[in-house]
């Protein structure tokens, strides 16, 4: 189990400061000697990771199943006309800034995590479905055409031959989107979604640089965590699907 | 049998195949050849309903296989392609199993076909079983590809150009094994190749394809013997022709058997009874002999073969 070792330890290390980032306070006093509290106590660091989490797990799930499914259709028989426009409604999400997103999207949704929600889901979907649509197109047409020769229906095609084919780039593209979602969440804090964003914000608004540093260092070790864990995921898929195995010499 | 009927295929504008009849008897092995885009391979997936056919009808075992389900059909005919189309995240032993699996056998009586098929295509089941494709040789993975097409006893077999992608020697080895295993279970066989000699060598018959009709179907003798056009003359080849028709020719059809067999102790380079008369003149020729003993599977000399007889009655 030694490919899951990096994920606990980032994992401990983000839990332990995020209840106790007291700990580091003379680091903090040193980085900002000229005032009286230098941790950010407006909210507890928990709950605010909580939230933040939160914010990127759903916006990653509703994300994946959208661009897995649209990457699908794109590649099917009946779906193949309408590749080009799949990918290009994912590249206009991802050239559309977030921020942007937000401005547009507060008048209508309101101030909270409504907006931020839209924002992560359209800025991830672009890695996940151009992941899946390369994992795809990138399968053998050999391998297809023998599954469907030999009598599996299109179903069991997709399912027991096309997906765990495709899989370990499609995680990639969750990796990728994930990723990238942690650092960008942390912008719904000026539209009032509680995230790590919140004391960064702060600290800038106030001038305490102790408050940024807190909140990009939680930031910081959450997208760590997560590539980590990504990383173990794809090196089971390794395992279990036998794809790469030390080569035979022949 | 599939019997196909003023089958046609258009694609657009184009027609890959274009009304052709073609009857293949139930045991039998139709080699279809011809150049590269004359329809032999359409012809092939069309048989199988990978590609559906434009007009007339193709009857297996009588049955429009219209009326069926594709996977039904396709799950009763064996498919062994160029490229193999192994399943790169399956082991050997689950590569084998597919249809069995999909036609839900037992797991016992799985492992058990699969042994049996691995032994068949001359795969050791102990060192090969749980290996993946990319670990085996092209002949090894080719093997691994006609035991999956074999797994679930279908009917039918379809190949197409299932030995194209091999070097020569492996090739040559591939093709006697087929020639042995289709002796030990007898599959309708449609085998598509653009190779002559290959056709020549497994063919129960020859269906030769031009521009998506075919120009010939008979078997491998007489359409050495009596090609239908110049474009089958120049495709068997107009001056190598006597030696391909010896080629077909079994040494036993042309010795001097000797009453009873002798015992004897053949070198590791004897002819067989079941060598090709070709082989048997070129032996002579190179060793510069006038005849040649012949020996049995067993090892006993059955007769000898003369170089006179076989100018005289080779072809």
């Amino acid at each position: 189990m030694r490919v899951w070792l990096p994920t606990v330890l980032l994992a401990a290390l983000l839990g332990g400061l995020s209840v106790g980032m007291s700990v580091l306070e003379p680091l903090f006093a040193w980085v900002q000697p000229d005032t009286s509290r230098v941790i950010y106590e407006r909210e507890s660091f928990a709950f605010l990771l909580y939230n933040h989490l939160m914010l990127v797990v759903v916006s990653a799930v509703i994300g994946t199943i959208a661009a897995v499914a649209g990457g699908i259709f794109a590649t099917r028989p009946a779906g193949r006309d309408f590749l080009p426009l799949v990918s290009q409604i994912a590249s206009i999400g991802q050239t559309f800034p977030p921020v942007a997103v937000l401005a547009l999207a507060v008048p209508v949704l309101g101030f909270g995590e409504a907006p931020i929600l839209l924002a992560l889901i359209l800025y991830g979907l672009l890695p996940i479905l151009r992941n899946t649509l390369a994992g795809l197109e990138g399968i053998d047409p050999a391998v297809r055409e023998a599954a469907l020769g030999m009598g599996m229906s299109p179903l069991q095609v997709l399912l027991r031959v096309e997906l765990p084919l495709a899989g370990k780039v499609i995680l990639a593209g969750i990796r990728t989107s994930v990723t990238i979602n942690i650092a960008t969440a942390a912008i719904g804090s000026t539209i009032g979604a509680r995230t790590l964003g919140d004391p960064v914000i702060a600290g800038l608004v106030n001038g305490n640089t102790a408050y940024v540093l807190q909140g990009a260092i939680l930031i910081g070790l959450l997208a760590l965590t997560a590539d980590s864990l990504f990383e173990a995921l794809e090196r089971n898929w390794d395992r279990h699907s036998g794809r790469v195995r030390p080569p035979v010499f022949r | 049998m599939i019997e196909l009927k003023q089958v046609t295929r258009r694609f657009g504008n184009v027609v890959a195949v274009d009304a052709i009849d073609l009857t293949i008897e139930t045991g039998e092995v139709c080699v279809l050849v011809g150049s590269s885009g004359c329809g032999k391979s359409t012809t092939l997936r069309m048989i199988n309903r990978l590609l559906p056919h434009s007009a007339g009808d193709i009857l297996v075992d009588g049955k429009s296989i219209t009326t069926m389900n594709p996977q039904q059909l396709r799950l009763n005919m064996g498919y062994v392609i160029q490229g193999t189309g192994l399943f790169p995240h399956w082991t050997v032993a689950r590569n084998i199993a597919m249809v069995p699996r999909l036609l839900k056998w037992p797991q016992a009586r799985i492992d058990e076909r699969v042994r049996e098929l691995m032994t068949l295509l001359d795969l050791d089941p102990a060192t090969h079983a749980d290996k993946y494709p990319q670990q085996l040789s092209g002949g090894q993975a080719q093997r691994v590809g006609v035991a999956r097409a074999l797994a679930a006893d279908p009917n039918i077999l379809l190949m197409d150009e299932p030995f194209g992608a091999l070097d020569a020697i492996t090739r040559d080895n591939l093709q006697l094994e087929m020639l042995r295993i289709q002796q030990q279970v007898r599959k309708t066989t449609v085998f598509v190749t653009h190779d002559i000699d290959e056709a020549l060598k497994l063919a129960t018959r020859i269906a030769v394809m031009d521009r998506g009709r075919i120009v010939q179907h008979d078997t491998p003798e007489n359409i050495l013997r009596r090609p239908a056009s110049e474009f089958v003359e120049n495709l068997v080849g107009r001056q190598d022709r006597g030696l391909k028709l010896m080629s077909l020719r079994p040494v036993r059809e042309l010795m001097t058997p000797h009453a009873s067999p002798k015992r004897s102790d053949p070198g590791a380079d004897a002819l067989k009874e079941d060598d090709s008369v070709r082989l048997a003149l070129s032996v002579m020729l190179w060793q510069d002999l006038k005849q040649l003993a012949v020996f049995n599977a067993r090892g006993e000399e059955t007769g000898v073969i003369t170089r006179e007889r076989i100018m005289q009655d080779g072809l």
